[in-house]
């Protein structure tokens, strides 16, 4: 049975988690939803399930990476970390701002990194911006080269248009698994990737079997995860929905198995060794933004279709996004260590 | 989830559906014509009768195929992005054979005098009508399975329903320059714009159909 009190600390984290899974279950499976190909609840199951397999098999990469950029040793330290990054989402969300959870939780950990006098590891820094703007880029080039490929193959393959509906029913259930194994991995360093250095769970022994914090961490925060997606991403995917609600549906199709592609190659740790051992340069394992690999594929998209206009409003609001978010989590943090340092005596650092 | 699993099957049913409807739209239209030829050569004889009686079938069969397609489509939530184009287009193909069918109970009922000096006129005008029509029929197959190939099959039924509007003003002017009584010139052009109504209509579909494909292919 896991202590209250580490219970409590932990709840910062699994609210980014909830709030994680309301929300971006909607570029996984806002299309499906939201055109009825496939029902909420199947999405749902489906959803819950692979998010929380991506968190336990293939959550710790991501999860390394912030702990390089600042491994905090305290457990309230965590829960400030966690709490600053909830706040700054939901105050950015409010302002209108596209946020990323991932771009809060990095701005929150410097901020830890600032307040207990750590160095921030600048080569790790580096690497987490580097991907902000890599990613939806790459999420770009591989729409693009998805649509190309599925257009000269439909028009080889001369489908008829019912049974090529009922072959997107299943790519979009396919892609939708994916993106959520994809999300699970990539994200729940978010969620709970600032308490892995506090260890503060005590190992579990289930039969032969034993459990280490890491491990269940991960599963709390999965099934954190699993339940923003049962409870609230109805609401999201059916009536905020999410840019792909414009497209159509091969479209979005394109643009969900590319957002599922990046996430889970920003996560794969399998596939850094496989590139590493051939000498190649391997992708950094970072929680990148879900909604940005998505907003990246649309443009994607729009640049093939001939769409030239480029929504600069948007493309300002989202560079806005990686300078505001961090720098805002970052001071939030420092405040709210100071506050749970000073005014409830407990140790942060 | 598992609803999906039977998807291959309902898919394969609507496809066959499908393209039954438009399969009685093309036999529809090659009995016609042999209707109108047979109503030439001998009036409205039993065979003229027999041809019309098969023509209200396949319109009817047409009818129960396209409420089935359309309550298939809704009920299992299919093509959502294409779902309205082709009802829209079904709907209208459908007034297709409704044409054919009227057209023919004109002929029993009207029984319309028809000299052998227009005899060919009226043939002439028939073949280009079914042209137009056969190759409508095989633009919205081609939607289904290749849109690329529908505004080649679409030139074809505009060049077609051109021409039967050319053989249809030259037979009204040999009408109406003949010495056949003002009642019959009368009669006689309500049924060349009878026959030359459905080449017209079929374009209407065409028009219809290039829009949709467009949409298909962006």
């Amino acid at each position: 049975m896991i202590d209250p009190i580490i219970l409590l600390f932990l709840s910062s984290g699994l609210f980014l988690g909830w709030a994680l899974g309301a929300n971006d279950a909607a570029n996984v499976f806002g299309t499906a939803v939201g055109t009825r190909m496939v029902s909420w609840r199947n999405a749902a199951i489906i959803c819950s399930i692979f998010v929380i397999l991506g968190a336990v098999i293939s959550g710790a990469g991501t999860s390394q990476t912030l702990g390089k950029l600042g491994a905090i040793t305290a457990l309230p330290g965590a829960f400030m970390t966690a709490l600053s990054a909830g706040f700054s989402v939901f105050v950015m969300t409010k302002s209108g701002l596209p946020v990323s959870t991932s771009q809060a939780i990095v701005g929150a950990i410097i901020g830890w990194n600032f307040f207990s006098n750590q160095a921030t590891d600048t080569s790790t820094l580096a690497k987490i911006l580097s991907t902000w703007i890599i990613c939806p880029l790459l999420a770009a080039v591989i729409a693009i080269v998805i649509l190309k490929v599925s257009k000269y193959f439909g028009r080889k393959m001369k489908l008829s248009l019912i049974r090529l509906d009922a072959y997107k029913r299943f790519a979009l259930i396919f892609a939708g698994a994916l993106g959520a194994y994809s999300l699970g991995a990539n994200n729940i360093a978010n969620v709970i990737g600032v308490f892995i250095p506090v260890q503060p769970l005590a190992e579990l022994k289930i039969g032969s079997f034993s459990f280490s914090s890491t491990q269940q961490l991960f599963l709390l925060g999965g099934l954190a995860i699993a339940l923003g997606v049962c409870t609230y991403s109805k609401k999201v995917m059916l009536t905020v929905g999410s840019d792909l609600g414009q497209l159509s549906s091969t479209s979005a199709l394109v643009a969900v198995i590319s957002h599922s592609i990046v996430l889970f190659l920003f996560a794969s740790q399998g596939l850094e060794a496989l590139l590493s051992r051939y000498g190649l340069p391997t992708i950094p394992l970072v929680p990148v933004s879900s909604s940005q690999a998505v907003v990246g594929a649309i443009f994607g998209i729009s640049i093939l279709q001939g769409i030239t206009a480029v929504k600069w409003n948007v493309l300002g609001k989202i560079i806005a996004g990686w300078i505001v978010t961090p720098i805002f989590a970052g001071i939030v943090c420092f405040l709210g260590l100071f506050f749970l340092q000073n005014v409830f005596s407990l140790s942060v650092i | 989830m598992f609803e999906n699993f039977s998807l291959f099957k309902r898919t394969s049913e609507l496809e066959s559906k499908i393209d039954q409807f438009f399969e009685k739209l093309a036999e529809a239209s090659v009995i016609y014509r042999l209707a109108v030829r047979g109503y030439l050569r001998e009036g409205a004889s039993e065979e003229f009768k027999e041809r019309l009686d098969t023509v209200g079938e396949l319109e009817t069969q047409a009818d129960s195929l396209r409420r089935d397609i359309e309550q298939k489509l809704y009920k299992n939530i299919l093509i959502p992005d294409s779902r309205g184009d082709v009802l829209g287009l079904i709907e209208t193909a459908d007034d297709v054979l409704t044409l054919f069918q009227s057209s023919l109970w004109a002929f029993y009922i009207e029984k319309p005098v028809i000299h052998d000096q227009f005899a060919n006129g009226f043939k002439r005008l028939t073949n280009m009508v079914i042209k137009a029509v056969d190759e409508l029929a095989l633009s919205c197959q081609a939607f289904f399975r290749n849109p690329h190939a529908v505004p080649a099959h679409n030139a074809k039924v505009t060049l077609y329903e051109k021409e039967a509007d050319k053989v249809s003003s030259d037979l009204k002017v040999q009408i109406f320059e003949s010495k056949i009584k003002l009642v019959e010139k009368l009669h006689l052009r309500d049924f060349v714009n009878g026959i030359d109504g459905i080449a017209d209509h079929a374009e209407d579909v065409a028009d219809r159909l290039s829009i949709y494909a467009i949409k298909r292919l962006t």
